[in-house]
């Protein structure tokens, strides 16, 4: 009678609280993303509204009203106000701030109805012109679907985050491109490492030079610091010798180079793959640039399309893992007797142009055609513009916070059913802390703060990893009932069999002594 | 019991509604070849289970396997190779660190560039479910971790002893179909695969993928419940057979098979019928969710990248700027240190402070890395005995 209970307690796994009931909640989680953007009309627009507080409106005023007679000045007339307006104004993040002027304005060139700088204001050109008797809300309710477009370019439509939750539910997708976007760009990771190699197949013939320190401090750097909220990044470099590319390139007589067709690219990245390392220490998703200069015999090297075009930019990438760029010296050395090997400097500004575009396309910012009538203006030297990290924020913001969500989820499940798992106080923990800073990233997106959901989101993804990969979560012990039986009925049913047999026998004792009680009092 | 058929929707609500659409293969059917197969990286997972001299050939197996995985292009960082005992450097092997496939000895498959991830009794279940289910301790290296993600495609062989609904590892415990089936679960709940193909090659294969219920999973065995796998290629002067059938004809026809080819799964079903195998395979393909006659042998077996041209470059105007002069200067600031400069080795040997020297050494460190550290530690030594001396000692 001891011993039972006693055994139950001993054979018993040890199971931390987890709160069921809150992950339950969160498995049925609804969230609202808000924006917060903010239309400024400038006078001419609507003369009793235009003369509304606000320096940046003074300055956009002060511009319009300029006698614009010199045409040269028109063309950069909305990047001077757009450089005007953002020194003074800085927007919160995740907000938008549309500036509305009116359609006869010359601010933006002919056939521009939108202009969206660098950071987060756009310029949006009035439709058709209004009668003066309309008020403040009738503009708004006129102009909405076009503001509405403008945000949605800028900030996220519905497009991008069902994207962003591709891996959760997997919804058909809506085009080609959105397939295309998902597969190549990299899931949300707390960190990612970078990979800058310079391949030099013919070490006899070239000695390269590369500035890449200097290179990614001035060019790359100021994008990954952008970036810093999102994830960490580390980079690092490496010139390879004598790696080759696994293709033989072709000779076209007609260019007097020799080619790559699109087709022999996918089997480029192979056989040197094998010869890139990668940092032993860390799980994080690795990006590749790789630099190839082709050996004296296979100069020029060019790169053609499926059209049997040569490529500008003479790189091509490849999704999740990285780019390659074919960079030409043939022309760095006359065709005379040049002592070898020559010296070659490789110029970085155009290698990292490449590198840049590539590294924004595996980053995720997406660089879909913009509507038409719209003007973007490129990113330049900064490598992002801030509504661009606006974008990525909020897509990154939805897939922390699903993925977050599922991690969490499927561990509740997985805990519920297999019973034999311990569970100890460190995950119990960090499963708390999961459903706390989820519950706090939902708040930060409803009221529109992208920064703080951002970092909350963040913390959730983290926790509800350490908790799913914890390596004591390992159910081995696969008991299934059939065997458990097996396992104790030789132990006790020899045991049983006198305790049954004696308890029987003081049942019938029992029994008798109550029936000659019984025949005694009759 | 780990059948559960719940499946939770997160239904996600933003401003703007979303509408399901309902079109599934137009696109896919317009698109190239980018998107027919959705993944983007390709995995393999390929254990040995097997102890001893005799189970010379699964290790042959699996080490063949590897060389045509290798062959048709994954590398080396994205295959975990577990092999549970040594034959190239076991005491009986007769031709000391090779590995033969073919009888009269053809084929060496181990050769000098064979990684192995775990060898030995590194090879455990425990590990192997680690693997597959990434709960591996902090302190795991890069090449024992299965890094995959929701875009890869994994192949995961295994061979070995088998039963009905079990695998024998290192002669001494055993996988049941079960927790296979669960740690599969917990891959997709994670989303750490694409789509998996599962071939298994032992005795009464087939009925380790009878409990699979996951979604995009195909499975192969060498061998139906009740029947067993047998051997193939008996060599007489190392003394043991050296594959086993199902695997060696699969070999054969991978050898037809290069990194362009698009033959699909519905050939690799057809491979080692009843009269060459003697036993009867078996597959799986109700879990998976194209059809097996548009899947590649070479999404799995190979590792065809998807690759795209880059058609735009940002145009980068600024001049570079030199490193700013914090960097530079730190850099030579360096001091380098001697070995006379450490304690005369009459006061080490006889730990006697003969005087008080304080040592301050900088140490900075500037790395291609983001980050610049630097560390400056600064020692001083008294009259007590013990202690500072082996401090000094750890320094340099």
């Amino acid at each position: 009678m001891v011993g039972v209970p006693l055994w139950w307690r001993t054979t018993e796994t040890y199971r931390a609280w987890l709160p069921v009931n809150q992950i339950n909640e969160l498995a049925e989680l609804q969230v609202c993303l808000c924006y917060r953007s903010m239309a400024h009309w400038t006078r001419y627009v609507h003369p009793v509204l235009g003369y509304q507080a606000g320096c940046h409106l003074r300055i956009l005023n002060e511009i319009l009203a300029r006698d614009h007679s010199g045409d040269d000045t028109l063309s950069v007339l909305h990047v001077e106000a757009d450089l005007s307006l953002h020194t003074l104004s800085a927007s919160p993040c995740g907000s938008v701030v549309v500036y509305v002027i009116p359609e006869t304005s010359v601010l933006l060139p002919q056939g521009v109805d939108v202009y969206i700088g660098h950071r987060r204001t756009a310029v949006l050109r009035m439709g058709a012109p209004m009668s003066v008797g309309k008020n403040h809300k009738q503009l708004l309710a006129h102009l909405e679907p076009r503001i509405t477009q403008v945000v949605q370019v800028m900030s996220f439509s519905h497009t991008d985050i069902t994207a962003a939750l591709s891996d959760r539910v997997r919804l058909s997708p809506g085009s080609k491109e959105s397939l295309a976007d998902s597969m190549r760009s990299f899931k949300s990771s707390p960190g990612y490492e970078i990979t800058f190699s310079l391949l030099n197949p013919d070490p006899k013939s070239h000695r390269l030079d590369w500035d890449i320190e200097g290179a990614v401090h001035s060019y790359i750097q100021p994008l990954l610091t952008k970036l810093a909220p999102l994830a960490n990044f580390s980079i690092d470099s490496q010139i390879l010798y004598y790696a080759m590319l696994g293709v033989n390139p072709r000779f076209d007589s007609s260019l007097e180079a020799y080619t790559l067709n699109a087709d022999s690219l996918a089997h480029v990245i192979n056989p040197v793959e094998a010869r890139l390392g990668s940092n032993a220490a860390s799980s994080n998703p690795v990006l590749n640039f790789l630099l190839y200069v082709p050996d004296a015999h296979h100069s020029p090297l060019y790169i053609h399309d499926h059209q049997k075009q040569p490529v500008a930019s003479n790189a091509f990438h490849s999704p999740r893992w990285g780019g390659i760029m074919v960079y030409n010296v043939n022309d760095l050395y006359g065709r005379g007797e040049t002592p070898l090997p020559v010296n070659i400097n490789i110029n970085m500004e155009k290698v990292m142009g490449v590198f840049l575009a590539q590294l924004r396309l595996m980053l995720g910012v997406q660089s879909s055609p913009a509507p038409p009538g719209f003007l973007v203006e490129p990113c330049g030297g900064a490598g992002l513009a801030d509504w661009e990290l606006d974008r990525l924020m909020w897509s990154r913001t939805v897939e922390n916070v699903a993925t977050a969500t599922t991690t969490i989820t499927s561990l509740a499940q997985l805990l519920d059913q297999i019973g034999n798992i311990v569970i100890n106080d460190n995950i119990a923990s960090q499963v708390s802390s999961t459903v706390t800073s989820l519950q706090l990233a939902v708040a930060e997106l409803e009221a529109g703060n992208l920064g703080f959901a951002l970092q909350y989101s963040k913390e959730a993804i983290l926790a509800s990893e350490r908790a799913f990969f914890d390596p004591s979560l390992l159910h081995l012990l696969y008991f299934p009932d059939d065997q458990k039986f097996a396992i104790y009925i030789p132990l006790f049913l020899p045991m049983c069999v006198p305790i049954l047999l004696s308890l029987i026998k003081i049942a019938s004792e029992a029994r008798q002594r109550r029936k000659l009680k019984q025949s005694k009092k009759d | 019991m780990a059948r559960h058929c719940t499946v939770k929707i997160f239904v996600l609500l933003s401003l703007f509604n979303l509408s399901f659409l309902v079109s599934t293969n137009n696109i896919e059917d317009k698109a190239g070849q980018f998107f027919n197969s959705g993944h983007t990286n390709n995995w393999a997972v390929l254990v040995c289970t097997s102890r001893f001299w005799f189970n010379y050939r699964h290790v042959a197996n699996t080490l063949s396997v590897y060389r045509s995985v290798k062959r048709l292009g994954i590398p080396d960082s994205r295959i975990v190779l577990m092999l549970a005992d040594d034959m190239a450097c076991n005491h009986r092997n007769p031709k000391p660190a090779t590995v033969f496939s073919h009888k009269n000895m053809e084929l060496n498959v181990y050769g000098d560039d064979v990684e192995v991830d775990y060898r030995g009794y590194e090879v455990t279940v425990e590990n192997f479910l680690r693997v597959l289910t990434g709960r591996l301790p902090a302190s795991t290296p890069r090449s024992k971790r299965l890094l995959s993600d929701d875009r890869s495609n994994i192949l995961i062989y295994l061979t070995g002893h088998g039963g009905n609904g079990f695998l024998k590892f290192q002669d001494s415990e055993e996988i049941s179909n079960v927790e296979l089936a669960d740690a599969f679960e917990q891959m997709w709940q994670k989303r750490r695969y694409n789509e998996l193909l599962f071939i298994i090659d032992t005795c009464q294969g087939a009925s380790m993928y009878e409990r699979f219920y996951s979604p995009n999973l195909m499975a192969l065995a060498s061998s139906q419940v009740g029947e067993d796998s047998l051997s193939h290629q008996p060599d007489l002067a190392i003394g043991v057979h050296l594959m086993d059938r199902y695997t060696f004809y699969l070999l054969e026809f991978l050898e037809d098979i290069h990194p362009s080819s698009t033959t699909n799964m519905n050939q690799l079903f057809k491979v080692c019928p009843k009269s060459q195998c003697v036993s009867t395979p078996g597959h799986r393909t109700d879990l998976f969710l194209r059809d097996p006659g548009r899947v590649l042998i070479t999404d799995f077996f190979g590792s065809v990248r998807k690759v795209e041209i880059t058609m735009e470059t940002i145009n980068l105007s600024s001049p570079m700027e030199p490193l700013p002069e914090r960097i530079l200067s730190e850099d030579r600031q360096r001091e380098t240190q001697y070995y006379v400069d450490q304690l005369p080795v009459s006061v080490i040997i006889h730990q006697v402070n003969t005087h008080t020297h304080t040592h301050t050494h900088t140490h900075t460190h500037t790395h291609t890395h983001t980050h610049t550290h630097t560390h400056t530690h600064t020692h001083t030594c008294t009259h007590t005995p013990l202690p500072p001396m082996f401090w000094n000692m750890f320094i340099l």
